[in-house]
């Protein structure tokens, strides 16, 4: 049972591969993410079939609830108001990997598992305030304008500075939680002080940055539970991200260190 | 599993998504976004093996409530993607 699940999952990473792939070109990108949500799909019932699960009401609950807030959200938003809606669901998925992240905690022995553990929490905590303030941005609920004040580079480097601290003393003293509610707190702080500044125009290359971000988020915490699937598809988003973003970033003749930095006027001027 | 393993196939997986994503035409960039983004949802599979542990404590909870989320993504992601996709079809665009 165990081998028929991973054989499973490699198939529905080749699925999700085959899926990117089609999506690239107008005349398959249906098929592309047929194919695609068919891989997650297995992926699914694959995880279900596990032996470790011996109960279901969680799980079912779960499906239900998110099913139908995804499915609502998705049927109902306006054609044109859909990339903040991408933004939102790009948030939710960086918050469950937050919280799987944190699960992961109760189990983990080695050094190595608590920095992938500090890693899906980081990039899932930012991913998730990310692209609440790109929905909100987009959708006008906050104003679409760069939030820029004084001092602010200073204030993003002691974010910084904090998380790399918290994290490093989280990784030597596990058992103090304080540690990883500082890191978690940091996080969400960061996610949101790393998107203010950046204008409204802007904000699809941010929303691809900050999807291939949860990419990451998934594929570290793939590590964090020692899970293949959620490595190989989180690191596929990851790296697919990456590249759709600079393509978009080409396409508006940007750079992508102008788009991220363009709130804070020194880099902008510089480049154009 | 041995963690070299691991490592080992998310260098390819990260080569392969390198390589994946070429020349897409401008039209596409926000339904491709979206795509990839409904398979980042692929955590949902973690969050099932922390939720159905059947004991009731913390990680439990957090891996019921991450269920939620990640499905919010993946079947929010899939069906906004199709119908972007599908919109491109009836207005007859290539």
């Amino acid at each position: 049972m165990g081998l028929a699940i991973q054989m499973a999952f490699v198939v529905a990473a080749a699925l999700f591969i085959f899926g990117l792939k089609l999506l690239g070109s107008a005349a398959t990108a249906r098929r592309g993410n047929m194919l695609s949500a068919v891989g997650m799909l297995l992926a699914i019932v694959a995880a279900l079939l596990d032996q470790g699960i011996v109960e279901y009401q969680w799980i079912v609950l779960g499906f239900v609830l998110g099913g139908a807030i995804g499915a609502v959200a998705a049927r109902f938003v306006q054609m044109t108001s859909m990339p903040e809606m991408v933004a939102l669901f790009n948030g939710f998925g960086g918050m469950a990997s937050l919280l799987v992240g944190a699960a992961a905690l109760a189990t983990a022995g080695s050094t190595f598992t608590l920095v992938t553990i500090v890693l899906s929490i980081l990039i899932g905590g930012l991913t998730f305030t990310g692209s609440l303030v790109a929905w909100g941005k987009l959708s006008e609920t906050i104003g679409s304008g760069a939030v820029t004040f004084r001092g602010q580079q200073i204030v993003n480097s002691l974010i910084v500075a904090g998380i790399v601290v918290s994290a490093v003393m989280f990784c030597l003293q596990p058992e103090s939680s304080q540690w990883l509610y500082l890191i978690i707190g940091l996080s969400l702080l960061f996610g949101v002080m790393a998107v203010i500044p950046i204008g409204g125009a802007d904000m699809p290359v941010v929303i691809s940055l900050l999807n291939s971000y949860s990419g990451l988020a998934a594929c570290a915490a793939g590590f964090a539970i020692n899970s293949n699937i959620l490595i190989v598809a989180g690191a596929l988003v990851g790296a697919s991200g990456i590249i759709l973003t600079q393509i978009m970033c080409k396409a508006m003749n940007r750079s992508l260190t102008n788009v991220l930095f363009s709130g804070f006027g020194s880099v902008s001027t510089v480049e154009t | 599993m041995e963690l070299i393993f691991l490592v080992f196939i998310l260098m390819l997986s990260i080569f392969l998504g390198f390589e994946l994503i070429n020349k897409v035409p401008a039209t596409l960039h926000t339904p491709l976004m979206s795509g990839a983004n409904a398979i980042s949802g692929i955590t949902v599979v973690g969050a099932i093996s922390l939720a159905g542990t059947g004991q009731q404590d913390l990680s439990n909870w957090l891996g019921a409530a991450a269920v939620a989320l990640a499905t919010v993504n993946v079947v929010g992601g899939y069906m906004v993607t199709d119908r972007m996709l599908a919109m491109f079809k009836k207005r007859g665009s290539k």
